[in-house]
């Protein structure tokens, strides 16, 4: 359904130091710097996945995804959406897609959320059947009913948010762009937006390809994750085997009765202990979890048992480290 | 055509929304126009050999000038526009498909009309009761009235298709400002807005008359005020839409290659 292949691009960036000098000083004398914003990114999507493109700022996900929707020329490379080439084809790629920028309002300022909705109606020639029950969907999913009559300045970030995914999807789309969709939502209303992506993928088979920071989005949601770093694609696959690869331990936590026994077993690291609880980190590779939780069960006589696995963050901290990006 | 059509009404009813500033703009072109007829009228007063334009026609002109400002004007412009290129909120525009060219022509024309509508009429109607010879009058026959209606529609399209110029070339320039000033000052003095067309100095005068310029408002004032006879008229109308042709291809072409090369900048 998407396929890319070998994208390059590269921007010029004008250089100068702060300060009155300097800014003479590139009048006559110009510096650019070239920067490398993508470096052969090759991937393949199919209908109905959500993937996950991540990478730390400036890695060249908003380039990504400003190419594939049809609005920045790359240097060289193929890209082949739906049987369309985005940059060569732009508007009956556009057609297929639909695109949230997080940072950025495709809404009308000035009048209610309902005009732009209209005006988008026109835009795309959708029939009167479809846009009607398309938003009828989108005002129960992503609870609009009472903000479509408001104007858009008078609406909260989140709200407008939910109107611009809303917007976004009116002409049934079959893919979905997401630009960190959920920058600046509060925990209520990021839920909101996750719920909601699952929904239209799951019930219109609607592709959906997101950035974000937020890896509890990432859990949420992706399936697949492809992590760029630099402008280089560094890791394609799905978060289990992320977690698999790179998750080599975990933490088990154990409330007991008091007890001042001495305990070791091969394979852990005691993190704390207390006269009532004692806290574990197991290597996966030496010892399993239920072995070290029977161990345990045999010395002491147990109240709780919690175990905690790394969290995603901590993963891609150490992912980021690992590719030194 | 119909997304264009509701794009067109979105931006009218905008327009119209800013009727203060309307009203005070009637009242500058009233005091613009009345200083420039006093000026004038000392000047055909201090000569006694016959000038090229009566000055009773000379002041229909002056009074459709001031009227028909926001369709004569090239630095009459859409800020918005602006910023969408420089602040890179334009890539919502290109996720919609619409020729970009297009869609911004419609919008240009709506914020002129929208602007017209509010204040051509108001000053019309004042000048019209003003006493001869410094009122407006009725055109010298309803047909130069409906050539001059022609010439206008058509000096319309034809400055929306000059200044959308303006806005490709910020692509490059990631700045308005200088290319209004310089189109701006150019097109008020070749298209005669500063001085009249016809009190030239006839260098200067095949100057304008190869521009485009004078095509959008000097042509159907002067059809109006019977300076410009109907053989004439009719003539500046076929150089009207060879302009227009010209100027659209030039700028659907420029934006083409404007958008290969554009940087959407932001994040």
């Amino acid at each position: 359904m998407i396929e890319v292949e070998g994208l390059y691009k590269s921007f010029k960036v004008a250089q100068r130091n702060a300060g009155v000098t300097a800014a003479i000083k590139s009048i006559f004398n110009p510096q650019y710097k070239t920067v490398q914003a993508l470096e052969d990114i090759s991937f393949t999507i199919d209908e109905g996945e959500i993937v996950g493109y991540i990478g730390p700022n400036g890695a060249g996900k908003s380039t990504t995804i400003k190419i594939i929707s049809g609005i920045l020329v790359p240097d060289s490379g193929k890209c082949s959406i739906l049987g369309n080439t985005p940059w060569k084809n732009r508007i009956n790629h556009v057609r297929n897609i639909g695109v949230v920028f997080g940072q950025r309002s495709q809404l009308w300022w000035d009048v209610p959320v309902m005009d732009s909705y209209y005006l988008l109606k026109d835009i795309y020639k959708i029939p009167e059947t479809t846009f009607k029950s398309n938003l009828d969907l989108l005002t129960a999913t992503l609870d609009l009913s009472a903000l479509l009559s408001t104007p858009v300045r008078q609406l909260s970030l989140g709200q407008r948010m939910r109107c611009e995914i809303g917007a976004s999807l009116l002409h049934d789309p079959k893919i979905l762009f997401l630009d960190e969709p959920t920058i600046g939502l509060d925990a209520v209303s990021k839920m909101a937006v996750r719920n909601f992506i699952n929904t239209i993928n799951q019930e219109k088979k609607v592709t959906v390809i997101l950035t974000t920071h937020d890896m509890s989005d990432i859990e949420a949601l992706a399936e697949r994750i492809i992590l760029i770093g630099k402008g280089k694609k560094l890791m394609d696959g799905t978060l289990t085997e992320l977690k698999n690869r790179f998750v080599t331990h975990k933490t088990v936590t154990v409330d007991f009765a008091a007890s001042t026994q001495d305990l070791s077993i091969k394979g852990t690291t005691v993190l704390s202990r207390t006269k009532e609880r004692i806290s574990l980190a197991v290597d996966l590779e030496t010892i399993k979890v239920s072995d070290v939780i029977s161990i345990l069960s045999q010395n002491f006589d147990i109240k709780d048992v919690a175990v905690n696995a790394q969290p995603v963050e901590e993963i891609i901290v150490d992912l980021y480290k690992e590719f030194q990006i | 055509m119909k997304a264009y059509y509701s794009f067109f009404k979105m931006r009218l009813l905008k327009g119209l929304q800013y009727r203060t500033a309307a009203l005070a703009g009637v009242f500058t072109q009233f005091f613009w126009g009345f200083i420039l007829i006093m000026v004038f009228e000392a000047f055909y007063r201090s000569t006694s050999s016959p000038q090229p334009i009566s000055l009773q026609e000379l002041i229909q002109v002056i009074w459709l000038q001031q009227s028909f400002l926001v369709f004569v004007m090239l630095w009459f412009r859409d800020s918005e526009l602006f910023s969408l290129i420089t602040s890179g909120n334009i890539a919502y525009e290109l996720c919609r498909p619409t020729s970009l060219y297009g869609f911004w022509y419609a919008r240009l024309i709506a914020q002129r009309l929208s602007g017209a509508i509010l204040r051509s009429l108001p000053i019309i109607l004042v000048a019209s009761l003003l006493p001869n010879p410094y009122g407006f009058s009725s055109p010298v026959s309803l047909f130069s009235f409906g050539l001059f209606f022609v010439a206008l529609t058509l000096g319309l399209i034809l400055i929306v298709a000059i200044s959308m110029l303006i806005y490709i070339f910020t692509f490059y320039t990631m700045s308005p400002t200088g290319s209004l000033l310089i189109f701006g000052v150019l097109g008020e003095f070749f298209g005669g807005l500063i001085l009249p067309v016809p009190l030239m100095p006839p260098l200067l005068k095949s100057i304008v008359y190869i521009l485009p310029f004078r095509y959008v408002a000097d042509l159907p004032f002067r059809i109006y005020a019977g300076n410009i006879g109907i053989h004439e008229g009719l003539q500046g109308i076929g150089i009207q839409l060879l302009w227009i042709f010209v100027l659209l291809s030039l700028g659907n072409l420029w934006m083409k290659n404007a958008l290969k090369k554009v940087i959407i900048q932001g994040g």
